[in-house]
């Protein structure tokens, strides 16, 4: 087999790369936020210890630190669990987690290449049938411990799965009633031209966007629905028997499960990796390569000048002021500072070097790659931030409201969530018939 | 038989949840941008670092006074092992060879394990020998016999006999207590 043959096998093994990295390097990124967040939510500082050489980053080294210990810590395997299914389950719920994610586009083209792993026509069906079966790994967790509180937390997690998959399904035919499509990529391209172009920017899509979100967060199981887990009632539902690096799997699955249903819900509703803003779809962006190099560059210097200021500032605080004068942690300002006024120079650089004009002409050989890099860059970079978004969401939903009851998390489901999502059904359909005969 | 556990029925649109969801998220959301802005107004305080001011009264580990002549004010009088309800002061006293008229502690020791910091033995001492005025609070050691403060250690504690706990009452007073002085260099 010649280099050429190998090219397409290539192309697909860097997607899976690309993609298994983009959700793994968001991973540790959330638990920090969660940590902050939940500080800042409840006024209090939050992780602010851990540090190397002096470097705290506000408390981003202790997820690494975290890393550390769930690797060194004992791996136990209780003497009264079913060990094959006890095992598999982790595998099973983080695997599903990151392989919902090989049919979400996060970009449209790059010299050619469809930029999502797989390019299946079905994404949509994918989706819903990858994210049902995410519950087999919390079921076969909490069945495989042989333990009351796991089997009660596996228990609810499948009939909450069950019970919000209808509504979730429902809103999503909404969304493929009206693309006429059930890939995601036609989904995401119908959404182009502007912001008022996205899903949710119509009364069966918003209502359909606010069903989904909902479910997703049942289907995620996060606050207000995490049953599952439910540390008052629980200890830790199903992941009560697991140690060491098969409960970070369990932990990583579920940051990994934010992070696809936020993607999923970025795609169908809020135009994917679409900027919003009309004529800077996927031709405009390419015809625009270094006006958007030069805008992006000089538009990021006041940003980091002032992150510099924020970084300058802090050295007055009382703490930095009761530190010994050789405390390696006086350098933490110094470095921010460094930091940001070196992204600085570096992004007024790339503005000179889109106003020269050279962005449109990057090429290697003869095969210009700079107006395919800049859309990918640029469309990656909105999709990444809606993505983000949505997972603060989770984050941010999860530090406001309280666990539901189980008989209240039930009667949403089945009495209010589902008779909504068909009665929306029913309203989309009018509105594509309507939009169809009588708006084109 | 449950009790029955009165509720309110809710209203059109707080059984909708979502206009409730808003405001609870406005809510939290207006907590994290102050505390952005604003790092430094935490009630938490970031230990060791940063140290709360400690009360005029709090009662720290024990201290012995001395009289101008640099003998300790205590006269073995016996009242502070009498009132002590933890039984931890321990007194051998003795005779002064060159002033017979008085007694003088010839061994003070106080097991801080035992001690529950009352404060009687400061009430009950006629002479002022002993104070609890020191605000320090970080009383710790690696054995059981380092936590028993012996005489010279308690007349000597704000003399940076112990150099961290001297740090923490300087961190605490603008001053030296009467009589003594600082040293030069800061410990903290």
């Amino acid at each position: 087999m010649s280099l050429e043959d190998a090219v397409p096998y290539l192309i697909v093994l860097a997607k899976c790369v690309f993609a298994v990295a983009f959700v793994m390097n968001i991973v540790p990124l959330l638990i920090w936020a969660e940590r902050k967040g939940s500080a800042y939510i409840q006024d209090r500082p939050g992780p602010n210890r851990a540090d190397i050489l002096g470097i705290r980053a506000g408390g981003l080294v202790h997820t690494l630190v975290d890393v550390v210990k769930l690797i060194m810590k004992e791996d136990i395997l209780p003497s009264h669990v079913n060990w094959f299914y006890w095992f598999i389950a982790p595998v099973i719920a983080m695997s599903v987690a990151l392989s919902t994610f090989v049919v979400v586009p996060f970009g449209d083209t790059f010299l050619g290449v469809d930029l999502r792993v797989s390019a299946m026509d079905g994404g949509l069906l994918y989706v819903l049938a990858m994210t049902s079966l995410g519950v087999y790994g919390i079921m076969l967790a909490g069945w495989a411990s042989n333990n009351k509180f796991s089997l009660l937390g596996g228990l609810r997690a499948s009939s909450q799965m069950v019970s919000y998959e209808l509504a979730m399904g429902l809103s999503a035919a909404v969304i493929f009633l009206g693309a006429g499509s059930v890939s995601l990529q036609e989904i995401v391209g119908q959404q182009a031209g502007g912001l008022w172009n996205w899903n949710v920017v119509s009364v069966p899509g918003f209502i359909a966007f606010v069903l989904f979100w909902t479910a997703a967060f049942a289907e995620t199981n996060r606050t207000p629905f995490d049953l599952p887990e439910g540390e008052a009632e629980l200890v830790a539902g199903y992941h009560t028997e697991y140690s060491s690096l098969r409960f970070a799997l369990f932990f990583m699955a579920e940051y990994a499960n934010m992070i696809v249903a936020a993607s999923v819900t970025t795609t169908l509703f809020f135009g994917g990796y679409n900027v919003g803003i009309p004529g800077l779809d996927g031709v405009g962006i390419r015809a625009h390569a270094d006006l958007l190099v030069a805008g992006a560059g000089f538009l990021a210097v006041p940003a980091f000048l002032f992150f510099a200021f924020v970084a300058w500032k802090r050295q007055s605080r009382p703490f930095y002021k009761a530190l010994a004068a050789d405390d390696i942690r006086h350098r933490e300002p110094k470095f921010f500072m460094a930091l940001w006024v070196g992204a600085a120079v570096a992004h007024a650089g790339l503005g000179v070097v889109g106003l020269l004009g050279l962005p449109s002409q990057l090429a290697i050989g003869d095969m210009v790659i700079g107006p395919d890099l800049v859309a990918f860059v640029v469309q990656l970079t909105a999709f990444s931030l809606k993505v983000l978004f949505g997972c603060w969401f989770f984050i941010w939903v999860r530090w406001t409201i309280v666990r539901f009851r189980y008989d209240q998390l039930m009667n949403l489901g089945w009495k209010r969530m589902l008779p909504l999502a068909l009665a929306n059904l029913f309203l989309a359909a009018i509105w594509v018939i309507i939009k169809e005969s009588y708006l084109t | 038989m449950a009790l029955p556990v009165p509720s309110r029925k809710l209203n059109v649109s707080e059984s909708m949840y979502l206009w409730e969801v808003v405001k609870g998220l406005a809510l939290t959301m207006s907590h994290i941008v102050k505390n952005i802005l604003d790092p430094d107004h935490f009630r938490t305080v970031e230990y060791p670092e940063l140290r709360k001011p400690m009360a005029a009264r709090y009662r720290g580990a024990h201290r012995l006074m001395v009289r101008p002549d640099g003998k300790v004010k205590c006269v073995a009088c016996m009242c502070c092992p009498t009132v002590c309800p933890a039984k931890c002061i321990t007194i051998i006293a003795g005779e002064d060879p060159n002033d017979p008229a008085e007694k003088f502690p010839v061994e003070f020791d106080i097991d801080m394990l035992r001690c529950i910091y009352c404060g009687f033995c400061v009430e009950a001492c006629p002479k002022d020998a002993i104070r609890m005025d020191t605000r320090i609070y970080e009383i710790n050691a690696f054995t059981r016999q380092d936590m028993v403060h012996n005489k010279s250690y308690m007349v000597n504690l704000m003399d940076g006999a112990k150099p961290r706990a001297e740090g923490v009452y300087r961190a605490n007073h603008a001053q030296a207590p009467d009589g003594y002085t600082f040293d030069e260099k800061p410990i903290l």
